[in-house]
């Protein structure tokens, strides 16, 4: 299936997460602290809240929890 | 024998570090005792809003003098207090409350406070996320919001705290849990919803509210956003209550309150108060829901009979002082009750009249609203 991340369209195995797609995608940075600081997963399980990305509109989404969608918008640092 | 101090305050928090930083810069030697982290009470628990209230010409005189001195030293305080000048959007959810937008507007005119009445239209484009079908607001500009721990801290930055509760307060002094005295000129309990453990008999009940703060939006509210209704539901001093209030914090988080409770005295957080505090929320304002939470606490404010704060000596111990029960206006208010403090303590021309505000008064008639 295929899944946008900053406006590049990415090819993922069905049942990837998101987090997947972002690292398919080449992009290591997925937020940003308080401080400004350059943030990625670290759990990969929910807990840390290191990886969270915009999908689909919705600020703050674990991108390690939720599956690919088809058509999917991805944005990281936002 | 123990040292000897000009005054000794107990209590870290805002009040408590807004007496000791006034006292200081009158010339005095002071102190403050405090167990805990600075500014961890009620301080750390509330919302930082800087707001001028018109319940009563003694609360109006209380908040606007302190507001005023809050704008005096805006360009002064450390970029962690986090000082934010967004305004007051006092919502009116229909006409009865539009009704009332306009008398508080004539009131801050008389009084020389800014205000400017939105209607539904412009209520609409300056708060896009609050409902449809509001009837519109009274925007304050010059109202704003701090984060409270961080200016304890800033105003005890040069005074000296000693890390140990207090026990036993007179006006002689006060006895720390590890036996030591701290004689002093004055005391000052300053320790908020604990005042009447140290000085018994004091009218001062627990307020308790529930707080929840979401994750980084920035710009989903721009102003401090209070309802109308508000006055009703916190003017009832029995019943359990609940009113919307949405501040923007500087980092874009979004800070939602309150409930009002008496009688709970467990921290606690008390899933059937908080619900209701945030259905309350979600009615204004729908989208909430989309937000994520990340964090729920709970804090208790230190309300008064008169719901006026305790400022001054004691009748029966001159030299003890009280600075206590500013309920839910306490950050806000600091700065006028450590100002009053220092004036009565070195016999200044007080900032505003002391006589509302000091422990013996007779009890104002208060009507309900
Ligand atoms: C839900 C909620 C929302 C609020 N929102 C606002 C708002 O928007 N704007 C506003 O202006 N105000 C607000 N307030 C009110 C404000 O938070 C309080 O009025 C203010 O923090 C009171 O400060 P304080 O220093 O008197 O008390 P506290 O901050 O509670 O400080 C008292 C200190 O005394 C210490 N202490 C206790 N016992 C002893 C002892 N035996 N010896 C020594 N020290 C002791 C405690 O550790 C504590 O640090 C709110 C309050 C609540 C609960
Ligand atoms: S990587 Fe830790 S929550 Fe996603």
């Amino acid at each position: 299936m295929k899944v946008s991340v900053n406006g590049r369209e990415v090819t993922v195995a069905a049942g990837s997460m998101v987090s997947t797609a972002v690292a398919a995608a080449g992009v290591s940075l997925y937020r940003r602290s308080v401080t400004g600081e350059p943030r990625g997963p670290v759990c990969g399980m929910g807990i840390c809240f290191e990886c969270r990305v915009r999908i689909d509109g919705r600020e703050h989404c674990r991108s390690c929890q939720i599956p690919c969608v088809d058509g999917m918008e991805v944005r990281t640092d936002v | 024998m123990g040292e000897s101090f000009d005054v000794a305050i107990a209590g870290g928090g805002i009040v408590g570090a807004a007496c000791a930083e006034e006292c200081r810069a009158a010339g005095l030697k002071v102190v403050v005792v405090e167990p805990g982290p600075v500014g961890g009470g009620a301080t750390a628990a509330g919302m930082g809003h800087i707001v001028v209230m018109d319940d009563s010409p003694a609360q109006i005189a209380l908040t606007r003098c302190s507001r005023d001195l809050w704008l005096a030293r805006r360009n002064s305080l450390p970029a962690n207090v986090e000082y934010l000048p967004c305004g007051t959007l006092w919502v009116a959810a229909d006409q009865e409350e539009l009704a009332e937008v306009h008398r508080k507007k004539a009131l801050y005119d008389g009084i020389g406070v800014r205000a400017e009445v939105l209607d539904a239209r412009s209520l609409a484009e300056a708060e896009p996320h609050l409902r449809s079908g509001l009837a519109g607001a009274l925007l304050v500009p010059d109202d704003s919001v701090v984060y409270p721990p961080c200016a304890a801290r800033h105003m005890l930055r040069d005074i000296e705290v000693r890390r140990e509760a207090a026990v036993q307060l007179s006006g002689q002094g006060i006895r720390l849990r590890d036996g030591t005295f701290l004689a002093a000129g004055i005391t000052v309990n300053a320790t908020g919803a604990w005042a009447p453990e140290l000085t018994p008999g004091i009218e001062v009940r627990k307020r308790k509210g529930h707080l929840a703060i979401t994750d980084r939006y920035p710009g989903f509210v721009t102003h401090v956003l209070v309802e109308l209704g508000y006055l009703k539901s916190a003017h009832s001093t029995t019943a359990d209550s609940v009113a919307f209030n949405a501040q923007p914090r500087r980092t874009g988080q979004v800070l939602l309150g309150s409930s009002r409770q008496f009688g709970s005295e467990t921290a606690a957080i008390e899933s059937h108060m908080l619900a209701r505090m945030l259905r309350r929320v979600r009615e204004y304002m729908p989208e909430i829901s989309e937000l994520t939470a990340i964090r729920t606490w709970t804090g208790f404010r230190a309300a008064t009979p008169d719901k006026l704060p305790l400022i001054g000596p004691v009748p029966a111990d001159p030299r003890l002082y009280l600075a206590t029960g500013h309920e839910g206006l306490g950050i806000t208010t600091s700065l006028a009750t450590g100002r009053l403090v220092a004036d009565l303590i070195v016999g200044r021309t007080p900032v505003i009249p002391a006589e509302p505000y000091l422990p013996g008064r007779q009890a104002e008639a208060h009507h309900e609203g």
